[in-house]
């Protein structure tokens, strides 16, 4: 398992898989605590028509346009909400679900009009990600980490999934006390003369972003699961902020390496011959976490 | 051609196919009425995903015991089963732990999800060429449905609308007021559960048409477009109804014109689009009408 | 029925028989807790058939709880509530509450008179018509709080006083033997405080039971023929004369309005 089979195959899965929940679970947290947590449900269905929108418009499947397609549509979708619970007088909750499920049904719709038998692009590959594939041919070993020319064959997700969680850590890290503040309370921080719809809308700018890198690499379950399950499971560990966020830190850490060894590994110690949706058992691994932390965590229930 | 498929022109199966979606989304709307009124219309997006586990390890079971594995009513079956559960960790979350009801819902709707496509893959993976199909049921496809799922979903959705019916009252007394309705005697619990359990079935009665990723779409659109038009609920039910009823019915039709035409998204779209409608020109809540109120009182 | 048999555990009764079977709300030994802290603590108070009675007390000392946990809205974590010497779940048809007016949904898609015909749900059931005959009761009930011209209104398109007007209709409705009121003046406009008054009055002349947590003290004397005062814990309880002294409200009060205390007769005590 230690050997080179592993630094090329599974290596650049665990890494990537790492990499997009930590950068989903930093701002998830903040979502949680503003009960905004379903934001990134919605952000994931609409990633969906944003691709096939994408490529429609440039008629390949090429990344940038693709991420910038996605971007685009979780822009278009929050803008959408905000303005259906205005003009509408709709509760938020409502708005959100009329918004994210017509702009899904019309990318399923736009994908099944167009063409694309000829290219890899569909509504499953958008749901379950290919982060098996992500392999890494010329890492032959461990000693392909020191060498430049192997190091350039990396699949390309990784160095951008680690780019964005640096992003998304360095932004948390610099606008950590306004986010805290105007987090823990609105009209405080609007006393102090704080940016309150300012700091909400480049937290859910964050969240698309860490959203639309992550489902290109590792699908929409992923994303809405570790936005929301090791930030709920880092709750009901501590009473504070910091401490919070390391824990959900450390659970989407454990979720995507324990999720990814149990489905590439799990099924051949019961005794089966294929490995399992990696995807699916991240997330299936953040529920037990959050399971375990709802039953045992040392501050689970209101006081 | 359209016109063939509305009124029943296109053979007897894609017109009970069309008449079973009307019912369906009829019942939809109204029971979408009650969650929306009380504000848990996404607690349904965690009962729909929670149903591919169910649908999965039932498919997986009933090849065990040699059956077909693809049986309308024994996936049902699963469904609802797993859905139950995720409605039952959705409100134990909520109730027992700090978590908000969003977190719940989002926690539940990722992680039943995930189980589910884990589950899809070991089906893939066992008996070889077993092509189960079970993909369709995150999208639906009325294709190749026989006459059996056809009166399956007919006859669930005209249960289910019958069931929220008879409920109405305490149902809409629950999502007003509920410490009244528990000063009143009566157990508030309970009634939220009947409402969440229809909503459940409604999810696991459409999965085969809408499929369960946008079956939701039922369940929220039309009771938002119907309030834009009363301000009484029997109205606002009986629209919502209406307004589900018409797009289930006009999206099945639509898609019959066509090979390749998906019937859920085509319906969820109709839906959208009468709710566009009714954001806009509904008199006195439409956007139009307070925008003429307001320059009114300016002028 | 979970609640019957917490409601009924067997604590030991210190009044005497003939008192508790004829009280519309007898209160032995409640404690209710939010997240392990208490807001009301082992509350004893038995109020009397046919009369005005207010709650009194200051902020947080748990009157609305005192008043949900009664009603089986909020779960005591012990404690027994007996109505006419029966367990309150027994009684539920003779009791009708009107809950503070913030927890209800304004934009819900109802008109003042469907709010008013939700009284009649014993009546009508799961599915009995409203016939006109109904509709007649819940116009009647709307008059009485004069309401009668606005029955079509959407319930947020009323003022607050309206609004609260309407909740009490719905209560007349129910033709309740025992009425329970969570501040019902609070922000209304005085036109609506005297509607609401002379309603209750008229209530109490027809031998019903009136108990409602109240903060004015400045009309207390005026409105109630009774008081019950409570921090948490019950301090008094009595005809107005006697229980609502300086030194019970010192008691209650924490000696917060020791400054406004003589000036009780005329001036307008703030609990706050």
């Amino acid at each position: 398992m230690m050997g080179a089979e592993f630094v090329s195959l599974s290596l650049p899965p665990m890494l990537i898989g790492t990499l997009a929940a930590i950068a989903c679970a930093l701002p998830g947290n903040f979502l949680l605590l503003r009960r905004q947590a379903l934001i990134g449900d919605a952000i994931s269905h609409v990633v969906l028509p944003g691709i096939v929108a994408a490529f429609l418009l440039t008629g390949a499947v090429a990344t940038w346009p693709m991420m910038l397609g996605a971007g685009g549509a979780a822009l278009v979708a929050v803008l959408l909400i905000e303005a259906v619970r205005r003009l509408g007088g709709i509760e938020p909750g409502a708005a959100m679900g009329v918004v994210f499920t017509s702009m899904f049904a019309a990318g399923v719709l736009l994908l099944e009009l167009s063409d694309t038998s000829s290219v890899h692009l569909d509504v499953q590959h958008a749901l379950y990600g290919n982060l098996e594939s992500l392999i890494w041919l010329d890492g032959t070993g461990w000693a392909a980490l020191s060498d430049p020319q192997a190091l350039r064959a990396l699949p390309p997700e990784l160095p951008r999934m680690a780019a964005v969680l640096a992003l998304v850590a360095t932004l948390t890290a610099i606008l950590w006390r306004p986010l805290k503040l105007s987090t823990f309370d609105e009209g405080f921080a609007r006393t102090l003369g704080l940016p309150v719809r300012g700091i909400g809308l480049i937290l859910v700018v964050m969240a698309a972003i860490a959203a639309v890198a992550a489902f290109d690499a590792v699908g929409s379950i992923i994303v809405i699961a570790m936005f929301i399950c090791p930030p709920a499971a880092a709750r009901l560990m501590t009473n504070r902020l910091e401490r919070q966020i390391w824990w959900s830190v450390g659970f989407a850490t454990l979720s995507a390496l324990l999720g990814y060894v149990l489905a590439g590994y799990g099924p051949l110690w019961l005794g089966g011959r294929h490995a399992v949706s990696a995807a699916g058992m991240i997330a299936t691994v953040s529920g037990v976490i959050l399971g375990a932390a709802a039953l045992f965590g040392p501050c689970r229930t209101r006081s | 051609m359209l016109s063939d498929a509305l009124t029943l022109q296109l053979g007897y199966n894609a017109a009970l196919v069309a008449v079973g979606a009307g019912l369906l989304g009829m019942a939809a709307g109204a029971v979408g009425t009650f969650l929306f009124l009380g504000k848990r219309a996404l607690v349904s997006d965690a009962v729909s995903h929670a149903t591919l586990p169910g649908i999965a390890l039932a498919f997986m079971v009933m090849v065990v015991f040699g059956g077909d594995g693809r049986a309308l009513p024994g996936l049902l079956l699963g469904a609802a089963l797993s859905a139950g559960l995720g409605l039952l960790c959705v409100s134990w979350l909520s109730a027992r732990t700090r978590l908000g009801e969003d977190a719940a819902i989002g926690a539940v709707l990722s992680v039943f999800f995930g189980a589910g496509v884990v589950l899809l893959t070991v089906i893939q993976t066992l008996g070889s060429g077993r092509q189960a199909g079970l993909e369709t049921f995150l999208l639906g496809a009325t294709a190749g449905m026989v006459r059996a799922d056809a009166l399956v979903i007919a006859i669930g959705g005209a249960l289910v609308l019958a069931l929220a019916l008879l409920l109405r009252r305490p149902m809409l007394m629950v999502a007003f007021d509920p410490g009244y309705a528990t000063a009143q005697g009566m157990n508030v619990r309970r009634i939220e559960l009947a409402m969440m359990g229809l909503a459940m079935a409604i999810t696991v009665v459409g999965l085969k048409i809408v499929g369960l990723i946008l079956i939701v779409a039922l369940l929220i659109v039309p009771p938002v477009a119907a309030r834009f038009w009363s301000d009484r609920s029997g109205v606002v039910i009986a629209l919502a109804g209406g307004i589900g009823g018409i797009s289930g019915y006009g999206g099945a039709a639509i898609s019959a014109t066509a090979p390749g035409l998906p019937t859920g998204p085509i319906i969820v779209l109709l839906a959208t689009a009468i709710f566009a409608l009714s954001l806009l020109a509904a008199p006195r809540r439409g956007v139009l009408a307070i925008a003429l109120r307001r320059r009114k009182v300016q002028a | 029925m979970m609640l019957d048999a917490r409601l009924t555990g067997d604590r030991p009764i210190v009044d005497a028989p003939a008192a508790l079977a004829d009280s519309p709300l007898a209160i032995r030994g409640l404690t209710v807790a939010y997240g392990g802290k208490p807001a009301v603590t082992s509350v004893d108070v038995t109020f009397r058939p046919g009369r005005m009675s207010a709650i009194i007390g200051p902020n947080g000392a748990g009157k609305s709880t005192l008043l949900k946990a009664a009603l089986g809205i909020e779960r005591p974590v012990s404690g027994t509530v007996t109505c006419w010497g029966k367990p309150l779940a027994r009684q539920l048809a003779r009791i009708a509450y009107v809950p503070q007016r913030a927890s209800v949904d304004w934009d819900f898609p109802t008109r003042a008179l469907d709010v008013v015909l939700m009284g009649l749900y014993r009546e009508l059931g799961l599915l009995r018509r409203v016939r006109p005959a109904h509709r007649e009761t819940a116009m009647a009930c709307l008059s009485r709080v004069g309401m009668q011209d606005l029955a079509d209104r959407q319930i947020g398109q009323l003022s607050g006083g309206q609004q609260q007007r309407v909740f009490l209709a719905r209560a007349l409705a129910q033709g309740a033997d025992l009425y329970l009121l969570d501040e019902p003046f609070a922000g209304v406009d005085a036109a609506t405080e005297k509607a609401i008054i002379g309603v209750l009055k008229s209530l109490k002349s027809e031998g019903r039971t009136v108990i409602a947590v109240h903060h004015d003290l400045s009309t207390v004397a005026e409105y109630f023929d009774r008081v019950f005062l409570m921090n948490t814990r019950a301090i008094a309880e009595g005809p107005v004369a006697t229980a609502f002294t300086a030194d019970t409200l010192h008691a209650a009060y924490d000696g917060r309005l020791a400054s406004t205390l003589p000036g009780l007769s005329n001036g307008t005590p703030h609990a706050e």
